[in-house]
């Protein structure tokens, strides 16, 4: 079981940091920015009608480390709502024996 | 340089500008103005029912076993997480999972949706990712759409009696993938102009599809270990949703 995990988790860093080792020259910029290139080739024509609210808001580009600091909170609420829940239900666990 | 070509490269480069730097951390969603105003509401309105759905449906279980507001912080938590770390794919640019999955299984489709579209909205709102007039389109795609394929793959495995962990795996990593394949149809739908939607269609998910594959298997690997943990130590809750059987 432990050892699965452990496994299981290499295999999840493996995937993810790979291709940036194996792709050198590639940009890794975000799938939906080749996605507004895709639209830029099948309808030339359009041209988007909207921008981000907080865009708008600040009159200009987001900047990139701003951006990823936003990323960053979105992460961290996630992980600390997991940490939280998981923490007492393992104390739970160790502390009650019906279950 | 006639005067469309002039037009052309005017519109790329402006477009350059405006999503050069910002969306090139972005990901998957929809970016906010590429939906035509039609789509957006359409998109939108066929999302409400599901979220009606999905919010009596929280409701009702909650009302029954109050503890699983515990589960349901978690689920909600998870998409939070998964949906904000983007990841290097083989193709050389980045996408995001969509941790819609793990929801899904324990609290049925329904209810995900409305944990997917409290993430599509801090995402549009704060993080200028995705968008708010593409969040019915958004929502369909990532809240409603994915989970409900994992839902049904879950079932499937079911009653097929295959190992809960291969059937939650595959319920994960097919949803993901799902998720991508509605958002390059949604996006041909709107967008083909210049040629036939089936080519469109091809090209989208030409984008899309490759990107996410390895992302879409690591989503499963992850959402394995979550359930795992949880059978662990979450026993009474995961009975009372239904998830392990009420043994004993």
């Amino acid at each position: 079981m432990k050892k699965s995990v452990i496994v299981l988790i290499l295999v999840i860093v493996l995937m993810a940091f790979i291709p940036l080792f194996a792709l050198k020259d590639a940009e890794f910029g975000g799938s939906d920015d080749a996605g507004s290139q895709v639209v830029e080739e099948v309808d030339s024509g359009y041209e988007p009608w909207a921008t981000p609210i907080f865009e708008q808001a600040l009159g200009g580009e987001l900047p990139g480390e701003v951006e990823s600091l936003l990323f960053c909170i979105q992460t961290g609420i996630g992980v600390g709502i997991i940490a939280f829940v998981m923490g007492r239900f393992v104390e739970r666990k160790k502390w009650t024996k019906d279950n | 340089m006639s005067k469309k070509q002039r037009n052309i490269i005017a519109l790329t480069s402006a477009m350059a500008l405006t999503f050069g730097l910002a969306s090139n951390v972005g990901a998957m969603h929809i970016m906010e103005g590429y939906l035509p105003g039609g789509y957006c509401i359409g998109w939108g309105i066929l999302c409400l029912p599901f979220l009606a759905a999905g919010f009596m449906s929280i409701n009702k279980k909650l009302k029954e076993h109050r503890n699983l507001i515990t589960l349901l912080a978690m689920s909600g938590a998870f998409v939070f997480v998964i949906s904000s770390l983007k990841i290097p794919s083989v193709t050389g640019s980045c996408s995001h999972m969509t941790g819609t999955g793990l929801g899904a299984i324990l609290f049925g489709p329904s209810a995900v949706s409305i944990l997917g579209l409290i993430v599509l909205v801090f995402q549009a709102i704060l993080l200028a990712h995705g968008g708010l007039t593409t969040i019915g389109a958004n929502t369909f795609s990532m809240a409603i759409a994915g989970p409900f394929v994992s839902y049904g793959i879950w079932v499937i495995c079911k009653k097929a009696n295959i190992n809960k962990k291969v059937a939650v795996f595959l319920a994960a990593t097919l949803g993901d993938l799902f998720t991508y394949c509605v958002t390059a149809v949604q996006m041909a739908m709107a967008h083909h102009a210049d040629t036939t939607i089936g080519a469109a269609m091809g090209k989208f998910l030409l984008v899309f599809a490759p990107t996410q594959v390895p992302l879409a298997i690591i989503e499963g690997i992850i959402t394995v270990l979550i359930v795992m943990g949880l059978e662990t130590y979450a026993k009474p809750e995961l009975r009372s949703i239904g998830f392990l059987k009420e043994a004993k």
